[in-house]
């Protein structure tokens, strides 16, 4: 149980650039994931921790270790793959006893604690099978067994649940949760599915072209995204671009929109991009007042999907920006395409994003 | 990493209309048929007509009368130098497989694991190559290597001038090096495809679970190349035991073998019913081998399962 620092680390592969000098830290404990697009390097960036990869420059520590030449059998780390990477020829046991046998504990020992580790997953009495007779959710709680009972520092996970279907995958997620509570164990995953960073992290590092742009709790990555990468590729977003003056900010057509007031004003005549996340702005047909202290626009809806339980507006905002919007369907009455409608949403809800407009 | 998600394959994807007419079976036999038939003609028949010569007093082109017999069956017993030359024959295929076996598993596995795209491609090329040219006269070219004063021989006397001779030309061990090099192409091909479907993330997980390469290759590679590993023993034991070419011409004095022996009857002694009958006798000396090696083979797996 300890935790992992990343120092500078850089790496390339020929003419392209992997990962640029990335500092950063993944306390002791903590769930980490490095959520990102192909291509991102979150995948690079877990396997210089695993030992797999080399970084061109840079230190990686594990603990008050500098693993950074440390070759990949010696780091005892746990690791989980997408393809489970189960070792088709033994048995779940074989396979959970194959760790503990490079460390020495065989027998006994070895006995129970592969017994504790296949109950930790929730499979006591799967022992004598092989990997294919277990079904693809099953796998990947063997290989986590087998990842966990070496007692490692620092446990690995490389888009592990990618290969489930929906329902399993929300179901190893609990799981992987709570076991990750129950060892304490230092976690890094990588995924680039959003939901699944969201539901299991402490933190979130959001990767983009081999650096990290913002790294922080669930929450305020997704309330307060910094760029309009980390908006748009965390949830769907509304951006607006506008001038600022006296903290607000004024759109092409004149509407006017208040700032939080927890946002740093930029200085007057700067050109700014907002957002809104579509489930902070609430819908009213017709030109309508708003509350005071709230923020306005005008729309037209030009698409509305139904989908039972909740409906999303398509609509074009009166400067002239494509909008989304989400709304329960509490009332059962449909707003109808092409008609004039009114959205409000309170300032606190609207994000300054720091990138240039 | 892309995330590949495996998919079931579908028979037809929609959108396509689905394949009218023939049945999955009725188009599997009209597949197989031809070269079950083909095999049926050119192996089984002539196989069949061996086995009714092997009982016969004399080869049934001459003007003896023909009686059915068994004397030919009892040759290892009345001709016990035979006993000899099968067993010498049996240890050559052990060593040219071993051989194969070793050197094959190592070139397939760099092949695998070392080497992507079109450098593997050339290489595999390179291994299939000496198909390309005639057997005979590859087994040839060793003699001019390995004689006295061959190309060995320079090659060692070009660092070493006062050197004697190292040429093995009529030995074993050349008829031996003249089989690896014969059959080691079908190891390699066998091993390679048993290695090569391999996923990465299993060495991977083995390494991050603190295996060393020596580990690695002896729970994990070897293991799961077991199957290539025995077929390619199969491939290669088989015809180094019926060999007669290399032990030919590589053996000079030495090289008489059960592949000699029975030639022999077939060319020169004109004795087919003889030499059927040790054919078939070594035939079943190789299948109660590999009898005994899959119920091992299968034990083995059994206790790690």
């Amino acid at each position: 149980m300890t935790n992992v620092k990343i120092n500078s680390v850089a790496k390339n592969y020929g003419q392209v650039s992997v990962l640029s000098d990335i500092t950063t830290q993944f306390p002791e404990g903590s769930f980490t994931s490095l959520l990102g697009p192909s291509g991102s390097g979150k995948t690079t960036l877990l396997r210089i921790v695993a030992g797999f990869v080399t970084p061109d420059s840079g230190t990686v520590s594990i603990g008050s270790r500098n693993v950074t030449n440390v070759p990949v059998w010696a780091r005892n780390i746990g690791m989980v793959f997408q393809s489970y990477a189960l070792f088709p020829h033994m048995t779940v046991r074989e396979n959970v006893a194959f760790g503990l046998a490079r460390r020495g504990i065989k027998g006994a020992e070895a006995r129970s604690q592969i017994d504790r580790a296949l109950e930790m997953v929730r499979l006591p009495g799967f022992g004598d099978r092989k990997p294919k007779q277990l079904s693809g959710g099953q796998q990947q709680r063997v290989a986590l067994a087998r990842a966990l009972v070496i007692q490692p520092s620092v446990l690995l996970l490389d888009e592990p649940l990618s290969a489930l279907d929906r329902r399993l995958r929300q179901e190893m997620q609990v799981e992987l949760k709570r076991i990750q509570r129950e060892t304490g164990l230092t976690t890094v995953f990588v995924t680039h599915d959003q939901e699944e960073a969201l539901a299991l992290s402490d933190q979130v590092a959001i990767l983009d072209r081999g650096q990290i742009v913002q790294m922080g709790v669930p929450t305020d990555i997704y309330e307060k995204p910094k760029t309009r990468f980390a908006a748009e590729f965390l949830g769907d977003t509304n951006f607006l671009t506008g001038t600022v003056s006296a903290r607000i900010v004024t759109l092409s057509d004149g509407t006017a929109i208040r700032l939080a007031d927890a946002e740093v004003a930029p200085s007057d005549g700067q050109s700014v991009t907002l957002a809104v996340r579509p489930e902070k702005i609430r819908i009213v047909e017709g030109v309508a007042d708003a509350e005071p202290g709230l923020n306005r626009l005008q729309a037209r809806v030009t698409a509305v999907i139904y989908a039972g339980a909740a409906l999303t507006y398509v609509l074009t905002a009166s400067d002239g920006t494509p909008f989304k919007i989400f709304a329960q369907n509490t009332t059962g009455t449909i707003i109808p395409e092409g008609a004039q409608v009114t959205l409000t949403w309170e300032p606190k809800h609207t994000i300054l994003l720091q990138d240039q407009a | 990493m892309p995330a590949d998600i495996p998919v079931a394959s579908t028979g037809t994807p929609s959108g396509v209309p689905a394949r009218r007419g023939i049945p999955g079976s009725v188009a599997t036999i009209a597949l197989l048929l031809p070269s079950y038939a083909w095999l049926l003609l050119a192996v089984f028949l002539p196989l069949c007509t061996m086995f009714v010569f092997s009982f016969m007093n004399a080869t049934p082109m001459g003007k003896t009368p023909i009686v059915f017999t068994l004397k030919h069956y009892q040759a290892f017993y009345t001709q016990p130098y035979l006993v000899k030359i099968a067993w010498d024959s049996l240890l050559m295929g052990f060593w040219a497989t071993l051989s194969c076996a070793i050197l094959g598993f190592f070139a397939a596995l760099a092949l695998a694991r070392a080497t992507t795209g079109r450098v593997r491609e050339t290489l595999l090329i390179l291994i299939l190559l000496p198909f390309w040219t005639n057997g005979l006269v590859r087994v040839f070219s060793w003699t001019m290597v390995l004689r006295e004063g061959g190309f060995l021989d320079m090659l060692l006397h070009s660092v070493l001038p006062d050197a004697g001779s190292i040429g093995f030309l009529y030995t074993r061990p050349a008829i031996v090096l003249g089989l690896v090099h014969g059959y080691l192409p079908y190891m390699i091909l066998t091993c390679y495809i048993a290695l090569v479907t391999i996923d990465d993330s299993i060495l991977e997980a083995a390494e991050s679970l603190g295996a060393r390469w020596w580990t690695i290759l002896g729970k994990i590679l070897v293991p799961l190349a077991l199957p290539g590993l025995t077929t390619g023993a199969v491939l290669t034991f088989v015809p180094v035991i019926g060999a007669f070419m290399e032990p030919r011409i590589l053996g000079g004095r030495v090289g008489v073998t059960m592949g000699t022996v029975i030639e022999d009857q077939f060319t020169q002694a004109f004795n087919w019913p003889l030499g059927a009958a040790l054919s078939f006798t070594m035939l079943a000396v190789v299948l109660a081998i590999f009898a005994t090696f899959s119920g091992v083979l299968r034990r083995n797996s059994g206790a790690a399962a």
